[in-house]
């Protein structure tokens, strides 16, 4: 059958129609490799957390194993004290980390877009954190944090900080350490996607402007930033889900320390199940993760009128 | 002589900085007004900046090129003997071949699938296509760290723990959806007409995406390509997880473990970042030129 119809094709004249509306199985087929490989190990998982989340499962307490229903939800929200801190940790590391990074980004951006003499040199330059890992860059700034050898002690000999103290181990300077050592490869990544867009802006609006008096400043304003708007928003959704999900650079880094003063919910997650092998309690607490960045997700999107009518 | 003297002249000399808001008298074609900032408005926070980005790299060289017990903020005479030891004593050596594995492996699986699942999306109008779009922005939101514990299981089913092939597998589905959103992109941008032009001269559909796409596809696909290797090169978690045994580890879990150990080895852990860091500035150095236009044609707006 396939190799008739295989043969009565060819002397087909050129049709346009026909051929683009040939086979109606080849997009599920080529589609089929990459959905049956999410649907095995990103649907199923996911519906399998939300299953165990309802169970007290645990394999070093087998007798305690079973049914919970919303015993574990009612866990973290009335007993575990350590779910809240987590919980506004995050909150914080997330705002403060994203902003930063937007502003940072923003500005180097908008200075490499510019002409100048070593242009491509200092963007290869300013973008290559980006490419280095959350591990890596934990072991980078462990080495320049380093109470003996490290960054710190020539600052402290010129009168920041004081000689001999680290600055991963204190309680009131860890979070600015995590927070400058994360924004160093970070700031990169804000800095290339809205250099992308940047350069899709007609330079005729700008001439336009020129032509009409118009201070840079206001060009920015009027101009620049509205058309970066959509990345923008973009951007800083996907790098605040990033930021909140990933734990590679807190668990090397501070491992959650100290005193658990750097435990974003995803670590506590990650602790909860790895080493404590309570999965029961850590799946209830990752759809609690789950139903928070949606809700975020949305409401950020419906607050900032993504694709609106700025375009 | 004297106009074309001012003529050559004008484009190299530096604007002075009120031109910018005077209008232009002249047509002028190489100075556009607007690109005129001043010069050290660019160098001063680009300069500060650049301090902010190399110092770590610096740091991170000098302590593995300097001798052990050395405080000098230059690393001179150079030894390379944490090298040796990280890649000797510390299974360094074994773990880069893993990674590189891993990379590989990763980059080849999520570009071919990527490749097919991209072009059915740019080019087919299918029933399930809107739902299917709106679960690969979906799976942007699914926390690959926070579902260790179901997909150990799933590889603990599939005998796969231990195996190299677990993390490979992991890896390319987190990858997945961000390369096929990105190539569908790129595809898109490849004229339809193209394709049907070889179409009428006699090639199938697979000759004719292999002839006129994919070549135009290229630069895309070495975008994509570079992410899927940098991401898994880079990435730890699922190494730490599936794998138990010490020789199936790859490099950043071994950077982990330098990390964790009770005290410390400084030269060692700087020498191993180093190892871990090469691969990645080498793929980032090749694709440099790619890396704005990929995103700029490939990126939020399809």
């Amino acid at each position: 059958m396939a190799q008739a119809a295989a043969v009565a094709k060819p002397p087909a004249p050129p049709r346009r129609r026909r051929a683009s509306a040939t086979p109606r199985r080849l997009p599920y087929l080529l589609i089929a490799p990459a959905a049956l490989l999410m649907l095995g190990f990103i649907a199923y998982p996911v519906i399998s957390v939300f299953y165990y989340s309802l169970q007290h499962y645990n394999p070093t307490k087998p007798w305690r194993n079973g049914f919970a229903g919303f015993d574990n939800f009612v866990h973290a929200f009335t007993e575990d004290p350590l779910f809240w801190d987590t919980l506004v940790f995050s909150a914080k590391w997330v705002v403060v980390e994203v902003s930063l990074q937007l502003l940072f980004g923003l500005a180097l951006a908008l200075i490499v877009n510019q002409t100048f003499a070593g242009r491509a040199l200092g963007r290869a330059l300013v973008f290559s954190p980006w490419a280095v890992s959350g591990v890596l860059t934990s072991a980078i700034w462990v080495l320049l944090y380093n109470s003996q050898t490290g960054i710190t002690r020539y600052l402290a000999d010129m009168g920041v900080g004081e000689y001999g103290t680290s600055w991963l181990s204190d309680t009131s300077t860890v979070f600015s350490a995590a927070i400058v050592a994360d924004l160093w490869r970070g700031v990169p990544f804000f800095a290339i996607l809205i250099l992308a867009d940047l350069q899709s802006v007609s330079k005729d609006l700008y001439e336009a402007a020129e032509v009409d008096g118009a201070s840079r400043v206001r060009q920015f304003l009027h101009i620049t930033l509205p058309h970066l708007k959509d990345a923008i928003i973009l951007s800083t959704l996907l790098r605040a889900v990033w930021e909140f999900n990933n734990v590679d650079l807190l668990y090397t880094l501070t491992g959650g320390g100290p005193a658990g003063e750097t435990t974003t919910l995803p670590l506590y997650i990650a602790n909860t199940s790895v080493d404590a092998h309570n999965f029961g309690y850590a799946s209830a607490l990752t759809t609690v993760a789950f139903v928070i960045l949606l809700f975020c997700s949305i409401v950020y999107l419906r607050l900032s009128k993504f694709g609106g009518e700025s375009k | 002589m004297i106009t074309k003297d001012a003529e050559r002249t004008a484009p190299v000399t530096p604007a002075p900085s009120s031109s910018a808001t005077e209008p232009p008298q002249r047509p002028r074609k190489h100075r556009r007004a607007w690109d005129e900032v001043p010069r050290w408005q660019i160098y001063t926070p680009l300069g500060i900046y650049l301090v902010f980005t190399l110092v770590p790299f610096y740091w991170i060289l000098l302590f593995a090129l300097r001798k052990p017990g050395s405080t000098s903020l230059v690393p001179w005479p150079i030894t390379f003997e944490h090298f040796e030891k990280v890649w000797n004593e510390r299974s360094f050596g074994t773990y880069f071949q893993n990674s590189v594995l891993v990379g590989v492996a990763t980059l080849v699986m999520t570009t071919v699938v990527a490749l097919a699942g991209g072009y059915a999306l740019a080019r087919f109008d299918f029933k399930i296509k809107r739902g299917f779009m709106l679960a690969l922005l979906c799976s942007q939101f699914v926390p690959g760290a926070l579902l260790l514990v179901p997909l150990f299981q799933i590889f603990a089913e599939l005998q796969m723990i231990n195996s190299l092939g677990s993390v490979i597998l992991a890896e390319t589905v987190f990858q997945l959806p961000l390369s096929m959103i990105l190539i569908s992109n790129f595809i898109k941008n490849v004229p339809y007409s193209l394709e049907e032009a070889a179409w009428v001269d006699g090639c199938n559909r697979f000759t004719a995406f292999r002839v006129v796409v994919l070549p135009l596809l290229r630069p895309g696909l070495i975008a994509v390509g570079s992410f899927a290797f940098v991401h898994s090169w880079n990435h730890f978690l699922f190494a730490l997880m599936f794998l138990s045994n010490q020789e199936k580890q790859t490099i950043p879990v071994g950077l982990n473990t330098l990390l964790s150990a009770d005290s410390v080895d400084l030269g060692a852990l700087a020498a191993g970042g180093i190892i871990a860091a090469v691969p990645v500035v080498i793929v980032f150095a090749f694709i440099q030129k790619w890396l704005i236009t990929g995103f700029s044609a490939g990126a939020v707006k399809g």
